[in-house]
């Protein structure tokens, strides 16, 4: 077969393999949802010596019930200070987030442990995200034990941890009396959304879970976190600076730079019909298949 | 026919573990690259690309050892010499390799113009300081680089520059091969974007006669370089022009790997990504028949026993298995329908 340059044909083995659903929740319209995490002139200002830096400057954003969000940005344009914020681990300087509609409120150690039940975060380093110390079993155990599950019997228990380990393609028999490291990073990270599985949590934080990870795992981390959101209905942020993956996995996005979000929408049309200059650089930038790269428009 | 920059002939290369095990990451390889072109090597973590990458230089340091095979430059064999020579007449100036933390590998403490006199005086070239800082002026004006970097230590960069600039110190001798490993995989989009606009420039200006570039990133090495390798336990599995692996691979595993490309186009979110299960071989106690069996869902119970040989089937195309291209194309027909 020759491979031609029309470009009907041309097709790569992901263009004609055959569409697979994704479930109900893809491309649904979610502005209906009640809302979930809410956030009006968000700010936090870092202040060392005498410089100030605004690492997140006036933000506004909706996250509804159920929705997969994307935040796109490149490095320092403030998406980690954000989720920080959004997590509950430090303070907007200025600004309110709201939770369910409800101003949100952190203040005292209770209100936190309170917060932190329903909010769960992966982060980007699979390698330094488990106690050392800790054996695999625990680490699922705990999780058990956290969602009231401390009286069950040790077969429900082990039924449990089983079926949480088999949802993300992993053989619980095989990972009994291991410790993380024995894993590899693939396997680290996908036994973090096992955990995820069993917790429950009302929101996911996802920080760049897929950018230590070769292209291959990646697919298949995407793919359980895609899973999990359509068997448990939780709101999954997704914090990335690949644009790609991006679009691939997400509902909606926000495009940050310099701490403000420059746009923001339905995946579809960020991307596709970008308005904000920044937007339309940063899908330029970025290698494709089908269409040419433009190396001319560099700096 | 172009003349051949770099052949590599049976290469082979082991680490031994501490408990003294030999681990086979590059088995019997064997590649060529002509004057011009580049050569993409893909394939997940742990498939064998950096330690490829490192046995192509021909220099060797515990726990990588040389065990057989041949590395020829532009008509001279670099493999089996003494460390001492390979340092001092084929690094840098035949083959130059840039690591994947290339950026972090500056010593803070020294300015860049010192990095250059530091190449040119490992090599004993004849050369007086003044003639080292206009030839590094005028390589840097050359690759668009800010001459003031020179004079700038290394912290006073920004990624993207440090990684332009570590570019830049190590092909200053004009090297024969560039073994690029991931070079732009920690920087943000622009900054791949100079990084990668300038090693095509070298390349178009002669200053770097053929590369071998690294990464996992598909949409990167289609859009970097003219041929495409896929690597799988230590052997390779496939290799075509680029254009011909992204959308026509023939080998089960490399046709996985295209199935896993993420770009912001049309189209991309309306198909399921499909990942290959499982996963690598050990390689310390390899199959003993075709390495991609146990993951492979075309696999036939002989492919387990039976050693795949690597098949050329013309125009710069080989790939590695048991069932002939026409069944292959048959199967991944039926497949679609």
């Amino acid at each position: 077969m020759q491979v031609s340059s029309n470009k009907e044909q041309m097709q790569t083995p992901a263009d004609t393999r055959e569409s697979v659903t994704f479930g109900a929740n893809r491309n649904k319209d979610f502005s209906k949802e009640p809302l979930c995490l809410s956030g009006k002139d968000v700010t936090r200002v870092f202040h060392t010596g005498k410089t100030t830096t605004t690492a997140v400057d006036h933000v506004n954003f909706e996250f509804h019930k159920g929705e997969l969000i994307s935040i796109v940005g490149e490095s320092g344009s403030g998406k980690t200070t954000l989720s920080k914020m959004l997590l509950g681990l430090l303070e907007p300087s200025a600004g309110e987030i709201f939770y369910r509609g409800e101003p949100r409120l952190i203040k005292s150690g209770k209100q936190k442990r309170k917060y932190w039940k329903g909010i769960q975060a992966i982060f980007q380093d699979p390698f330094s995200s488990y106690n050392v110390f800790h054996k695999i079993d625990n680490v699922l155990l705990d999780c058990i034990n956290m969602r009231g599950g401390r009286n069950l019997s040790k077969d429900e228990k082990i039924a449990m941890m089983t079926e949480a380990c088999s949802f993300v393609n992993l053989k619980f028999a095989e990972l009994t009396n291991k410790y993380p490291f024995e894993l590899s990073g693939g396997q680290m990270q996908r036994l973090m959304i096992a955990r995820i599985f069993l917790l429950k949590p009302e929101i996911l934080l996802a920080d760049e879970p897929t950018s230590m990870i070769d292209a291959c795992s990646r697919a298949t981390i995407l793919d359980m976190l895609l899973n999990l959101r359509n068997e448990t209905g939780m709101t999954v942020i997704f914090i990335t600076h690949d644009i790609g993956l991006a679009y691939y996995i997400s509902d909606s996005i926000y495009i940050m730079e310099h701490g403000k979000f420059v746009e923001s929408g339905r995946a579809e049309d960020v991307i596709l019909n970008p308005k904000a200059p920044y937007t339309k650089r940063l899908i330029s930038d970025v290698p494709k298949i089908h269409e040419p790269w433009d190396l001319s428009t560099v700096g | 026919m172009a003349k051949k920059m770099l052949e590599v002939r049976q290469l082979t290369t082991k680490y031994i573990t501490r408990q003294g095990e030999d681990v086979y990451s590059v088995d019997h390889v064997s590649l060529d690259i002509e004057e011009g072109k580049s050569l993409g090597i893909a394939g997940e973590s742990g498939c064998g690309k950096s330690t490829l990458a490192l046995s192509l230089m021909g220099y060797y340091f515990p726990p990588l050892h040389y065990t057989s095979g041949e590395i020829i430059v532009d008509g001279k064999t670099i493999s089996g010499l003494d460390p001492d020579v390979v340092r001092k007449t084929v690094l840098g100036s035949d083959v130059a390799y840039i690591p994947q933390a290339a950026m972090n590998a500056l010593n803070p403490t020294r300015k860049v113009g010192k990095f250059i006199e530091d190449v040119i005086r490992a090599h004993e070239l004849p050369m007086d300081s003044k003639q080292i800082r206009e030839m590094a002026e005028k390589r840097f004006a050359l690759l668009g680089l800010p001459v003031e970097a020179l004079d700038k230590y290394s912290v006073e960069l920004s990624g993207g520059m440090r990684q332009r600039v570590v570019i830049a110190v190590s092909t200053i001798l004009n090297p024969k091969v560039l073994i690029a490993d991931e070079p732009s995989s920690a920087l943000d989009v622009t900054s791949q974007k100079m990084v990668i606009k300038m090693m095509k420039d070298m390349m178009a200006k002669g200053l770097v006669k053929s590369m071998i570039f690294i990464t996992h990133e598909l949409p990167l090495l289609y859009n970097v370089t003219d041929d495409i390798m896929v690597m799988y336990a230590g052997q390779i599995v496939e290799r075509g022009s680029a254009k011909e692996m992204v959308f026509d691979p023939i080998h089960p595993y490399s046709r996985g790997l295209m199935n896993s490309i993420l770009v912001p186009e049309e189209g991309t979110r309306d198909v399921k990504l499909t990942a290959i299960p499982g996963t690598p071989p050990n390689l310390k106690h390899p199959p003993a028949g075709c390495r991609f069996a146990e993951r492979c869902r075309y696999a036939t119970p002989a492919c387990k026993f039976n050693q795949m040989p690597i098949i050329d089937i013309g125009g710069g195309r080989q790939y590695r298995c048991g069932m002939s291209v026409e069944k292959l194309r048959e199967v991944y027909a039926s497949e679609q329908q």
